[in-house]
């Protein structure tokens, strides 16, 4: 397998919180290289780090210490306006609360960062295929709290790759969500893997993780343990999982008792 | 993020609290409906009283004896001298020497204590000459004035105004009728058309006689005095002119300094001039008073978007997490302040128009309001300030939304 350029690159990543007068470690030197067209699961429990994680690699915060170098640009010199315009062309953000905007249609949900990217060629045209393509195209009109949950973050992964970005950052995408639109969205996630978009996933479900290729593990702001492994076969490719595989549900529940 | 961008989102978040925007909009609305109402109010006003000065007569000029100083150099008042005579007014109806004046009359008053029947009345009586409905354009209502044997001729008849024929005449035909002024009998000849009350006096309160007549029987034993001189200058644009020529020519048969004179000139542009300032004031005035509210309606605007930017901290947050720059933020909540503000004063200009229309038809007493005059520039002036204050008040709100970090806005419950 020839080896590809890192996507991402974190290395001696540090970050401190000041809570009055205590100060919070969250990060203790995080170091983590990422490549294009992985399918990542970063797991761990609350306190874990995994949020701070989150922030830093979706450029909503800037690490304390370390170097963070994002599709060749170094993030960590860069001003508020410019991690906007980062966040803007290169992530795209699917939050577990979903976070559309209300009383915006679908649609508009999904151009908005085509708008605030000055782009306006064939602007609603591509917002609708972005709903196509997560099969939401006659929901179009809908207002988010006409949807359900699964559609509203359906729409949301549609917003999140509306600008191409070079990583899809998802946190904890399913968990405001039955399971059987869990799955339906875990799907569609692993579906993008496939096409070539890098995921990075955030979650502290094993059953969710296992649908990630590589699995890094965060326990007090340290990476404890970064696996590849063979991701739970989706509907569609149950056959040609074969028995041959470990099986994925068993996978994780071992190292659910590491990080517990 | 282009400003029509901006413009369509500020409208979704002003749609999306319909009655709130309402609301804070009608603050605007009052605001600027009142300062469009009372300038206009003060506008009619002015142009009221403005009109009015011109009916005291067109084009003319009036002379007065100057005050006289006393030993020590006390003035003893204005018009208290007695320096202008039946020669002055002569030197004045000269062609050549002063061919911006048309005409110049001499002019005595007195006080007239007028009785017809059982009926009495108190009017100012004027003594002229038979050019002075011409000099003061006043016309005729009835009858004709007198002539000039009949001031020759010491006649006694007298032409009267409106007011006075109202009051004592209650309603009789007053033409050929004798009535009394200072015990003597006189015939009314003619009477004039009303010219209306008008804010510097009532001018149809008026009787006018030979001055001959005056002087013989109602100056009381003052001998020929001309208490003002009236000149009427060619036209508007003259009246410089005749004002010049008038002193130099009275300077010159009075031996006295032109800069220094023992007479005042006052022409209708000066009256104008006195006039109008005092209406610009009072319009002035009543503006500001009105901006008052229009700074509360500000403050309102202010208010609405501090509690709309603390509501939709979580929408700003994913804004700013899916690539709004600061300055997105802020056109838009800006754009949204000054939207509602300039919406409000748009809907204040159409309600203070609408009213100022109909304020003429509401009565104080027996008189009424003059008709407010609506001027375009208070129009854009009002429009102009009222998105300022948009903008002046929905900066800090604004700025607020800009500046909160993505994370703790995403956060926000």
């Amino acid at each position: 397998m020839p080896q590809p350029t890192p996507l991402l690159t974190l290395s001696g990543v540090t970050k401190v919180y000041q809570m009055g007068d205590i100060e919070v470690q969250a990060l203790r030197g995080v170091d983590l290289s990422i490549d294009e067209g992985e399918f990542v699961a970063i797991m761990g429990a609350s306190g874990s780090g995994k949020s701070t994680l989150m922030n830093l690699l979706g450029c909503l915060d800037q690490p304390t210490a370390g170097t963070y170098v994002l599709d060749g640009i170094d993030v960590a010199d860069l001003v508020d306006d410019d991690l906007a315009v980062i966040r803007n062309r290169r992530i795209g953000f699917v939050f577990q609360s979903f976070n559309l905007i209300p009383r915006s249609t679908a649609l508009h949900n999904v151009e908005m960062p085509l708008i605030y990217a000055g782009d306006t060629d064939l602007r609603e045209e591509r917002a609708m295929a972005a709903l196509e393509l997560v099969g939401l195209a006659e929901r179009a009109d809908h207002q988010p709290s006409e949807l359900s949950g699964g559609q509203q973050q359906r729409v949301a992964i549609a917003r999140a790759l509306i600008t191409e970005p070079a990583i899809l950052l998802a946190d904890e995408p399913t968990g405001n969500l039955d399971s059987e639109s869990s799955i339906e969205i875990m799907t569609l996630l692993r579906r993008l893997n496939e096409e070539g978009r890098t995921v990075v996933l955030i979650t502290h479900e094993s059953d969710i993780a296992a649908f990630a290729s590589r699995v890094v593990r965060l326990r007090d702001g340290h990476i404890i343990s970064d696996e590849r492994q063979v991701p739970r076969p989706i509907a569609g490719e149950a056959a040609e999982g074969g028995p041959q595989e470990k099986n994925p549900i068993e996978e994780p529940a071992q190292t659910a008792e590491v990080v517990s | 993020m282009s400003v029509f961008e901006a413009i369509r989102l500020a409208w979704q978040g002003l749609l999306a609290n319909r009655l709130r925007s309402s609301l804070t909009m009608l603050g605007i609305l009052i605001g600027v409906g009142a300062v469009i109402l009372l300038v206009a109010v003060g506008n009619g006003a002015s142009v009221q009283v403005q009109n009015q000065v011109s009916a005291l007569g067109s084009n003319i000029v009036y002379i007065y004896p100057a005050s006289t100083r006393g030993a020590g150099g006390v003035s003893q008042g204005f018009g208290s001298g007695s320096t202008l005579t039946a020669a002055d007014v002569a030197a004045l109806n000269n062609p050549q020497a002063a061919p911006h004046i048309v005409t110049a009359i001499p002019v005595t008053q007195a006080a007239g204590n007028m009785t017809y029947q059982n009926q009495n009345w108190f009017a100012p009586m004027t003594g002229s000459t038979e050019l002075f409905p011409q000099v003061r354009d006043y016309t005729m209502a009835e009858g004709a004035f007198f002539t000039a044997d009949q001031v020759t001729a010491n006649s006694k008849v007298v032409v009267i105004g409106k007011t006075v024929v109202d009051n004592l005449f209650q309603g009789q035909d007053p033409l050929g009728q004798q009535i009394k002024i200072n015990r003597q009998s006189f015939t009314v000849i003619g009477v004039f058309a009303s010219k209306g009350s008008a804010a510097l006096g009532n001018q149809d309160n008026i009787a006018v006689v030979p001055i001959t007549t005056a002087w013989t029987y109602l100056t009381g034993g003052r001998g020929k005095n001309i208490t003002q001189i009236i000149i009427q200058a060619t036209d508007a644009n003259s009246v410089t002119a005749a004002t010049q020529e008038a002193t130099s020519i009275l300077a010159g048969t009075h031996q006295v300094d032109p800069a220094n004179p023992d007479f005042t000139t006052q022409s209708q542009q000066d009256i104008l001039a006195a006039a109008g300032s005092i209406t610009g004031t009072l319009t002035v005035l009543l503006g500001a008073i009105a901006a008052i509210s229009l700074v509360v309606g500000g403050i309102g605007i202010m208010n609405i978007m501090l509690v709309t930017v603390t509501e939709r901290t979580r929408e700003i947050g994913i804004r700013k997490a899916i690539g709004a720059r600061r300055r997105d933020i802020l056109l838009q909540f800006l754009i949204e302040s000054m939207v509602l503000s300039g919406l409000g004063g748009l809907l204040g200009i159409a309600a203070g128009w609408l009213i100022s229309t109909q304020v003429s038809a509401i009565k104080l007493g027996t008189t009424s309001l003059p008709p407010p005059i609506v001027s375009l520039p208070s129009v854009f002036l009002a429009f102009g300030v009222s998105v300022g204050i948009g903008l002046f008040f929905g900066i800090y709100p604004a700025n607020r939304a800009a500046a909160l970090h993505p994370i703790e806005a995403l956060r926000y419950e």
